[in-house]
């Protein structure tokens, strides 16, 4: 079985999804020739042509657009937002037109488009490079958010979302694109949209987490285990619609719950799972449900001192994960 | 209007007539909606009035079998052109289960349906062009011999959509019909506080694709324009911006009222240029409608007007759960 770094992990979904239909293109801003600002798309110009592989205007808006019309029509877009901070223009499109077509058109139309964007920080990009979006898609019914912490998930998910026929916003984080690798499968294997995953299982706190943070947790239980502490992991991988079976699930397990998003706290994805748990757990909690998140300040800022506080990090888990195994 | 100039343009008698028809039908379901409004029996009316001749006059010079339509809510007569009934409008007006554009989920006038390839459209404006470029762009992929079609009102010209959407086909010469359908108001705002240029089609020109206006009374301009540009999509020659130029003769809605900022004798002389009249005569003068003709055409339309409307008043409304659908795949 090969290594892949995350961003090799998306590529080959890409590249394996465009060789099984011909009706899967890739469009958006340098993903032609050069093969995306990250390298996602690298490669796949030569192989499959210009016009399954498009460099578009700069233009986020038509991005979105002139994808979901080709998707009407019945081709599979895979639309890249180079940043996921550079969405914003495109978000009409995304919720008015996508979320809602096949609800507004009872059934008649429906828009089966993939968009991926890079997320997240810890890479010096500042505001406008930095930022997680989910939670501005998060309450529109008809898109589903897939957010992949690893390799072996990054490719079965994207797969799966490339043959979804609904619209899904794919969020990928670009400081995991080379600094995670793992063994992924030759094989063409999907993963299920909709299901959150154990990545480690434990009995005396939960970790209910996504993104680049599963790795951090997973770090920082490693760490405790040393002193006894025994932390259970739930990567939620889809954080819109959520898999709330699994969450109560988890919530149970060990009755002490830490949320975490690098997103900022008020307003997050964590809220709305703090919520499931609130309705549904309420006897099996020994511990008030705890959250640690990004700071309520717009973005991410660039001096390197102001970035680290801002991001999530090993050492900001482990103390909150020791907190709540004491209380 | 000269005699017989749909001959020359390639349009049969029987075609010119059936030109007519569409607009009257247009006109006279519309009429309905609003007197249906006024009884208290339909919530909301967005009309097509004073711009049917632009919009059937189009939909005659396309593909009716072949080519998407990507319409706004004004577009009653293109939609009729491209297989929708009278019977399907009034269900929609009457926001019952069986309107196939939406099954009574959205505002009258939000046309979409597959089997005649009409888009779904939204109430934010402008956002059906890039899904016109979108379906241009598949057609090219997929090497099919289509064009599609998108219109909108002036006003929208201004919204980004408008120009990343044209820039995109001009960039990649796609076979997109672009028709703005100026009826020179914004709800309330004049063309003059809405648009810089002399014409909304001298936009075209920094998309690389030609920009023409026409008069939009004149449902065979109308139609030799729009002609020509499919011939140009369909040689891969690339997209086409036209420009209509006719009157809204009704409010914005039936939740408005244009008196706050219009006069009504600027209503009353464009109502003077009404194509449904002047085009009845331009058909009687070229001797293909006789008076005869006229009276059974209006007989008929009534029938089939008065027939949809009790059909679709009649009709069930939804189920209430039924509102639970269809979110994703089922």
């Amino acid at each position: 079985m090969p290594v892949m770094s995350y961003i090799q992990a998306v590529t080959a979904a890409l590249r394996e999804e465009m060789q099984r239909d011909e009706k899967v293109f890739v469009l958006g801003e340098d993903v032609g020739k050069k093969g995306g600002v990250f390298g996602a798309t690298k490669g796949l110009h030569e192989s499959f042509g210009e016009y399954r592989v498009l460099d578009t205007p700069l233009a986020e808006s038509a991005i979105a657009g002139v994808g979901i019309g080709a998707a009407m029509y019945g081709m599979r877009p895979v639309a890249e937002m180079q940043f996921a901070d550079f969405i914003m223009p495109a978000v009409n499109q995304i919720i008015s037109e996508a979320a809602k077509m096949r609800y507004r058109s009872n059934n008649d139309w429906n828009v089966p488009m993939t968009i991926r964007a890079p997320y997240g920080g810890g890479v010096h990009g500042a505001l406008y490079h930095s930022q997680s979006v989910e939670s501005v898609f998060a309450n529109q019914p008809g898109l589903k958010i897939v957010m992949p912490s690893t390799p072996y998930d990054a490719k079965g998910l994207l797969k799966a979302s490339i043959r979804d026929n609904d619209p899904v916003l794919f969020f990928e984080h670009k400081r995991a694109y080379r600094l995670l690798k793992s063994d992924v499968p030759e094989d063409d294997y999907v993963l299920p949209i909709g299901k959150a995953d154990v990545k480690r299982e434990g009995s005396d706190v939960t970790v209910i987490t996504y993104g680049l943070s599963v790795h951090f947790v997973l770090q920082a239980a490693e760490k405790l285990e040393e002193e006894g502490i025994d932390t259970h992991i739930l990567d939620l991988r889809t954080v819109y619609p959520l898999d709330q079976e699994a969450i109560i699930e988890a919530a149970q397990k060990t009755g002490k719950v830490l949320l975490i998003t690098e997103d900022n706290k008020e307003g997050s994805i964590i809220g709305e799972v703090s919520a499931v748990i609130a309705e549904n757990c309420l006897f099996d909690l020994d511990a008030p449900i705890q959250r640690l998140a990004g700071p309520d300040i717009p973005a991410m800022p660039f001096s390197p001192t102001m970035e680290k506080y801002f991001m999530m990090n090993p050492d900001k888990v482990e103390h909150a994960i020791r907190e709540l195994a004491e209380f | 209007m000269a005699k017989n100039r749909h001959q020359s343009l390639g349009l049969t008698d029987e075609q010119a007539v059936d030109i007519y028809k569409h607009m009257l039908l247009a006109r006279k379901i519309d009429e309905r909606m609003w007197l249906l409004n006024r009884a208290g029996k339909i919530p909301f009316v967005i009309s097509c009035q004073g711009q049917e001749a632009s919009q059937v006059g189009a939909s005659f010079a396309l593909d009716r079998n072949e080519d998407y339509v990507a319409p706004y809510y004004r577009d009653m007569g293109v939609v009729l052109a491209f297989g929708m009934t009278a019977k399907e409008l009034m269900l929609s007006a009457f926001a019952k289960a069986e309107d196939p554009n939406s099954g009574g989920r959205q505002m009258p006038s939000h046309f979409g349906q597959k089997k005649n390839r009409i888009l779904s459209q939204s109430s934010p404006v402008t956002t059906q062009l890039p899904h016109a470029v979108g379906v241009a762009l598949a057609a090219r992929m997929e090497k099919k011999n289509f064009a599609s079609f998108v219109t909108l009102g002036e006003g929208s010209s201004n919204q980004g959509d408008f120009h990343e959407g044209l820039n995109f086909a001009g960039v990649h010469k796609l076979p997109v019909i672009t028709m703005v359908e100026n009826n020179k108001y914004a709800i309330s705002v004049p063309l003059e506080k809405q648009v810089a240029s002399s014409n909304v089609s001298d936009r075209a020109q920094s998309y690389g694709m030609p920009g023409v206006t026409v008069d939009g009374n004149d449902p065979l301009a109308v139609y030799e324009e729009v002609k020509h540009a499919r011939e140009r999509a369909m040689n891969g020659e690339g997209p086409t911006l036209i420009e209509a130029l006719s009157y809204r003769f009704t409010a914005h809605s039936s939740d408005d009222d244009d008196r706050q900022y219009r006069e009504s004798a600027e209503v009353e002389d464009a109502k003077k240029k009404d194509a449904i009249i002047s085009y009845a005569a331009y058909l009687q003068e070229s001797g293909i409608l006789t008076d005869d003709m006229e009276e059974e055409i209006r007989t008929d339309i009534d029938a089939t007007v008065n027939e949809a409307t009790d059909y679709a008043e009649n009709a069930a409304y939804p189920e209430p759960e039924s509102a639970l659908k269809y979110v994703y795949e089922e």
